[in-house]
């Protein structure tokens, strides 16, 4: 339980997807102006990410890794599938969006009005594939850890492109310099939020 | 053929700068030199094949399909890079990590392909791809020249500042540790955009 938690605070503030990482910085630069619409954002990476992650990590364990497909018969223990660990993962993720988007269409129109148009968007977003990969290659041990470090770092993005939001709205006010205005002064904020973010770095959980 | 379709990336339609187009994996790789140039080569190859590949595919596939079978190509592209890079720059490959994985989901790829590939003959497409690439590659080599060398007084591995200039030695000058944390790489994207806009006044914004 104790390692749960602990991947869980890790990932994040210490290994923040966005701050540390700089994944799916796309969608966090474009779809940061209003609150509203980068909650509505946030919310689908979250769920995304722990829909895709634990399947991912399933058939990263029994079927991916090398000698993976021993359980199928003891003949295939020598066989490495990893190199094709990229073209399933964004398979996975790609066919999960859309599926979800379908479910979430039919079963609550009321979400599918606020998440609909982001679930598109997600398929390509660099911190869905990048949570799966990351979890390749820690190495997390058991599919509660995967599911832990999808939900965290999915907390952690969701956290970061809404104070980003937060920041870009009052800044609608400020005097900036012209050639700054917009994406400069969106680079250079985020950087001095990764700044802020670093004091994070310091915990040894 | 049109000068454009070779020059604007580079500058006025810069993927990195004007675009905002892959930024996601590009900045996290720039500490060094050398795994900045091998992640812009990478880069560039990928997009311009991808961008050939779907120009030639652009009649036959169905309209509905297309995003995935552009991810299957670009992903079996970046399949390919990674493995070579395994192959014969291993320490290069271990350095860059997931991020050559991420290529795939890199926009500047998808972008290009639906922007540019899917309406155009197959020669300016794989141009149009070369040349994004390289802009991209372009501010890649920029900043991670920038953060070298303020960051640990080297570029590509070459000593530039002079030893003997280290506080250690006797002399006044300490690397800036600032520079190889990640956040720097944005603040300095930051800078870069100002310069550019300062100059060429119609990108600003209101």
């Amino acid at each position: 339980m104790q390692d749960l938690i602990s991947i869980f605070v890790k990932s994040i503030f210490v290994e923040n997807m966005v701050f540390a990482y700089f994944l799916g910085m796309c969608s966090f630069l474009a779809v940061s102006k209003s609150v509203k619409t980068a909650t509505g954002l946030g919310i689908a990476v979250i769920f995304v990410l722990v829909v895709t992650l634990p399947v991912n990590y399933i058939l990263y364990e029994y079927v991916l890794k090398p000698g993976a497909l021993a359980w199928l018969d003891p003949s295939y223990a020598n066989l490495d599938l990893s190199f094709l660990s990229f073209i399933i993962f964004i398979a996975v993720v790609a066919s999960i969006t859309q599926l979800v988007e379908m479910i979430v269409e039919k079963f609550t129109p009321g979400l599918y009005s606020s998440l609909g148009i982001f679930l598109p968007l997600i398929a390509v977003n660099c911190a869905i594939l990048g949570g799966s990969l990351f979890m390749q290659e820690r190495g997390y041990e058991t599919l509660a850890q995967a599911t832990t470090y999808a939900l965290g770092s999915g907390i952690g993005w969701a956290l970061a492109i809404i104070s980003l939001a937060a920041i870009r709205e009052k800044l609608k006010y400020s005097n900036v310099p012209k050639p700054l205005r917009g994406l400069g002064i969106t680079f250079i904020m985020v950087g001095l939020m990764g700044l802020a973010f670093m004091s994070f770095m310091g915990i040894k959980l | 053929m049109d000068k454009k379709i070779y020059i604007d990336p580079l500058f006025r339609k810069n993927p990195v700068t004007v675009l905002v187009l892959g930024i996601c994996s590009s900045l996290a790789v720039t500490v060094k030199v050398e795994p900045a140039l091998v992640m812009a080569l990478s880069v560039t190859i990928v997009t311009g094949f991808a961008n050939l590949i779907m120009s030639l595919l652009r009649n036959t596939i169905p309209n509905r399909i297309r995003i995935i079978v552009q991810l299957v190509v670009v992903a079996m592209l970046v399949i390919l890079v990674d493995q070579i890079l395994k192959a014969y720059s291993y320490e290069v490959s271990k350095q860059l990590s997931v991020f050559v994985g991420l290529i795939i989901t890199n926009c500047i790829i998808m972008g290009r392909i639906e922007a540019f590939a899917l309406g155009n003959k197959p020669f300016p497409s794989l141009i149009d791809g070369l040349a994004n690439g390289a802009g991209y590659g372009m501010i890649l080599v920029i900043i991670s020249v920038l953060r070298e060398l303020f960051g640990s007084g080297t570029i590509y591995g070459f000593q530039i500042i002079p030893l003997s200039w280290y506080a250690k030695n006797g002399g006044f000058y300490y690397n800036n540790g600032l520079m190889i944390l990640p956040p720097m790489a944005l603040i300095l994207i930051g800078l870069f955009i100002w310069v550019q806009r300062s100059f060429d006044k119609d990108l600003q914004e209101k």
